[in-house]
């Protein structure tokens, strides 16, 4: 059932009060959860009106590697109506917006960020981001810490173009606990802004993190075979789950097992990344991204074969041990191996510009010889994004039927010069470059220095 | 390097020529090329740059060019600027940020504040040292992190050249931290952290009369062992009277502070911390200040100006990270250049390398296009992160400049290097080409492909 609720959103609820608890074993679709698992704290998520809207003229990155010169991008009703030429016909009733000399591409989307976990102002009082209580915490959801109000929402949207991300507990922990996938759009609760029908994600992370916060306390893990150990006992504990006594944890580990919950992995390293995936194998789960994975580039081979992707910066260098062999060709080193790429933040200022790192890492990787069109680019921090997170079906590019999350810059995106001039919603339109009241100002920010800035 | 480079700095460009050069140091004319010189002007196309005897002679449209000398280089249209000039950095005092043995930015467990001098720490074969140059810096500030007094100490001037020889200056500013972070290390709040601070400068004030009151030690019979003489101060008096705050050495520090020999750069961000630090000028009128953060700094904009106290700062802060930074924006630099204030893009330090400087400017010529947001001209971003930031750190008009007299610093790049496309392709430092091999540049090397076929790639080298 968990596995329909995921796919459905709110939608299966009613649905699963018809199920009864479920059995033994490892089979899926012979395991239905009982009722009580399924989506408590449901998306109340709801687009905001737009209009009938024609993108004309502009040239379309449209996430998914394609290009189109003098593009046309039709969207109406929240949904992607059409996407073509400029002998693309335009209904009647349509807004006509000129984009000659712009760009128009779907929505950012960074599968890797903390915002309202971790929101500005960054005091103690706020810091929601780590359970770092136990070396495993899969019982805990991020959605739970998430400040709706956090300042950081409304700067990724109109600096970054941002629609979705996905916020996740941090990395002090080897398995830190559920993520959650957002519509970049404020709201005064959490269920407000959470994606219909978006995966959980399990947040694990592997390396010095976890060692150095429990091992300096003195208590397992405090070594990298240590990290190991207390993950793989873990996982049979599990395995051997039956589900008839509640346990939040296993529950999660449970929907892993079962395929239904993605593993977003911090790991840095090559070498702990190749054991990561052999643990998976062990274990009987796949990891379908890596976070930061400064050395994918030493396994490209790996990655592409396994179909994991790799979620990094474009330049982040020597901050830490594990970090000391990034180097800023990385993505297009992964890209030449044919693994698939995300370029994502972790950052609050960072997600504010992944169109410029994205950037960055396509010149690098041109500098040595590897050819990374715009577009491809592009899709690192859309398509590609939306696939890390299992969302890609419904939103990442501009494809007919998609969600309209819909960004138009005022030049190339990929040019330190470029800035979101009008980001769409699901087609409403929640910043507009030239309308000061077309942008979020937070509760918090109300009646403070500099409120209603452009920031 | 240096000493040379020193020499040559103070000397009109024909007569440098008159001098031993450094031995690697080359004559060299870029043609072709679009010139950016860093002054604030809008780049200059089919310009020419001439660099003899380690500095430059000329640097502007072709036409008026002196004749040719030395290596002839076709620039290829790409451009050809100023090595950039990063303040406020860790370049050469880091290996790895997050391993403490190889960090010396702090020292948690030191009995100094004032008084330490990263000069000693810098390590020109450091990776940042290697990095930073490949990205195009050629000069920088080092200093020092405050972290058991609202003092951290004394920040140096240092080149990025592949040798020895980095410190340009030592001790060329003194640190202090006011605002949030002063006010945590004074014991709670911004009210102890001004006390600290003044009493501080007090107490250097006095140090430095009863030094001269006790005069000149130096004798036959007071010996170091390496025949350098003893401060004075240091021999005078046995103890000052009963203070717990400033060791002898840190109030010793504070000395040429409160002379106006050193520059005193203070950490502040909130608009009243910055009103109440430009106050302290009139209590200690012989203060020079550089204001290093001001995150609010466009609310007291008129004031800042008015004072001449330049500002370091992070362009891109614009978000309420702390209830000093209520206000911050990316406008924050825009406004302040706007109402005549000298501001320099700095603060590179963790994980805000050095190299990005680029990529911030750019981004205050995009923000110009932005409704209701105040960026920069390119002549102006760019000027921020060369002649501006070498201005605040005492080498203004000889450092991140092309013009007659200054050091040859040139970077040759392949684009605008203000676009994130662009990078450097060669770098001259004292008119000395500079390598831009790093350990990057090798692990790129080595896994451009993964085939271990023959070897495995421990053997790829």
């Amino acid at each position: 059932m968990r596995h329909l609720v995921t796919v459905l959103g709110a939608l299966a609820l009613s649905a699963c009060a018809a199920t009864g608890d479920g059995s033994d074993g490892e089979d899926v679709a012979s395991a239905p959860a009982p009722a009580e698992w399924d989506n408590p704290y449901p998306s109340t998520y709801r687009a905001y009106p737009g209009v009938p809207t024609a993108l004309v003229g502009a040239t379309v990155f449209d996430g998914a590697g394609g290009q189109i010169d003098n593009g046309t991008v039709l969207f109406a009703d929240g949904k992607v109506v059409g996407v073509g030429g400029a002998d693309l016909a335009i209904p009647d009733g349509y807004l006509r917006i000129d984009g000659t000399g712009k760009y128009v591409t779907p929505g950012i989307i960074d599968i890797h960020s903390h915002l309202g976990d971790y929101p500005s102002p960054q005091v103690a009082a706020h810091s929601d981001g780590n359970e770092a209580t136990s070396p495993t915490t899969p019982e805990v959801w991020a959605e739970h810490s998430v400040w709706p109000q956090d300042p950081g929402f409304s700067r990724a949207l109109a600096n970054g173009g941002v629609t979705s991300l996905q916020i996740l507990p941090g990395s002090a922990n080897l398995m830190g606990g559920r993520a959650v996938t957002l519509k970049n759009v404020p709201s005064r609760t959490v269920q407000g802004m959470k994606f219909p029908g978006a995966p959980y994600s399990l947040k694990m992370a592997c390396g010095e993190n976890p060692k150095r916060v429990y091992g300096g306390r003195g208590r397992m893990p405090s070594t990298r075979m240590g990290n190991y150990a207390v993950n793989r006992q873990t996982w049979i504990k599990a395995r051997d789950y039956d589900g008839k006594k509640r346990d939040l944890g296993m529950e999660t580990l449970k929907g892993v097992l079962d395929g239904e919950i993605l593993i977003q992995n911090h790991c840095y390293r090559a070498d702990e990344m190749a054991q990561v995936m052999d643990m998976a194998d062990e274990m009987g789960y796949r990891v379908t991204a890596f976070h930061h994975a400064v050395e994918s580039y030493k396994i490209g081979d790996l990655l592409r074969e396994k179909d994991v992707c790799s979620a990094v910066w474009a330049d982040w260098f020597g901050f830490k041990m594990e970090a000391y062999d990034a180097i800023p060709e990385n993505a297009a080193l992964l890209h030449q191996a044919g693994a698939c790429v995300i370029i994502h933040s972790d950052d609050a200022n960072g997600i504010q510009r992944l169109n410029q790192e994205a950037s960055k890492a396509q010149a690098d990787g041109r500098r040595m010889g590897i050819e990374i069109t715009d577009a491809q680019a592009i899709g690192w921090i859309t398509l590609n994004a939306a696939k890390g997170m299992g969302i890609d079906a419904m939103t990442g590019s501009l494809e007919t039927g998609k969600m309209a999350d819909v960004v138009l810059w005022n030049g190339n995106p990929l040019s330190v010069y470029s800035r979101p001039e009008m980001v769409w919603v699901d087609g409403a339109l929640l910043y507009d470059a030239n309308d000061p009241k077309r942008r979020p100002v937070s509760d918090f920010e109300l009646g403070q220095p500099g409120e209603g800035d452009v920031k | 390097m240096r000493r040379i480079a020193h020499s040559l700095a103070a000397t009109v460009a024909l007569a440098a020529s008159a001098f031993a050069v450094p031995a690697l140091a080359q004559d060299v004319t870029i043609t072709n090329a679009t010139v950016a010189t860093g002054d604030g002007s809008e780049p200059i196309a089919n310009g020419t740059v001439v660099v003899r005897g380690g500095a430059v002679v000329y640097a502007g449209p072709a036409a008026g060019a002196p004749a040719a000398a030395g290596q002839a280089i076709d620039a290829q249209g790409g451009w050809v600027t100023p090595g950039l000039f990063a303040t406020l950095t860790d370049i050469g005092i880091v290996d790895v940020f997050g391993v403490s043995n190889s960090n010396d930015t702090t020292a948690r467990g030191s009995p100094f504040s004032a008084a330490i001098d990263i000069a000693p720490a810098v390590n020109p074969a450091a990776q940042n040292v290697a990095i930073s140059r490949a990205g195009g810096v050629t000069r920088a500030t080092v200093a020092p992190e405050a972290t058991t007094s609202i003092f951290a100490g004394q920040g140096a001037v240092i080149d990025l050249g592949d040798d020895r020889d980095a410190v340009m200056r030592p001790r060329a500013f003194q640190y202090v931290e006011l605002g949030e972070g002063g006010a945590r290390l004074a014991g709670g709040s911004r009210a102890s952290a001004h006390a600290l601070l003044r009493n501080a400068l007090r107490e250097a004030t006095n140090y430095g009369e009863d030094a001269r009151l006790t005069g000149d030690t130096r004798n036959a019979r007071v010996t170091t062992g390496d025949d350098l003489p003893l401060d004075p101060r240091m021999t005078g008096r046995a103890e000052r009277d009963g203070d717990v705050l400033l060791t002898r050495f840190d109030a010793a520090a504070l000395v040429p502070v409160v002379t106006g020999q050193q520059v005193l750069y203070v950490e502040v961000d909130r608009a009243q911390d910055i009103l109440n630090a430009l106050d302290l000028k009139r209590e200690f009128p012989n203060l020079r200040m550089v204001l290093v953060g001001a995150a609010e700094g466009w609310m007291v904009a008129d004031q800042i100006a008015a004072s001449g106290v330049p500002v370091i700062t992070h362009p891109l802060t614009d978000l309420p990270s702390s209830f000093e930074q209520l206000a911050a924006t990316q406008s924050n630099v825009g406004r302040m250049v706007d109402a005549g204030v000298t501001v320099g893009i700095g603060r590179f330090n963790d994980m805000n390398h050095a190299r990005y400087a680029p990529q911030q400017a750019g981004n205050l010529v995009g923000l110009a296009r932005v409704p209701g947001a105040t960026g920069l001209t390119w002549g102006e971003a760019f000027a921020a992160i060369t002649s501006i930031p070498a201005a605040i750190s005492g080498y203004e008009g000889r450092a991140g400049v092309l013009a007659p007299g200054a050091y040859g610093d040139v970077v040759i790049w392949d684009g605008d290097p203000l676009e994130l496309t662009s990078a450097p392709l060669r770098v001259w430092i004292d008119g000395v080409e500079q390598p831009l091999d790093n350990h990057q540049s090798r692990l790129r090397e080595r896994y451009r492909d993964l085939d271990e076929d023959e070897l495995p790639k421990a053997y790829d080298w």
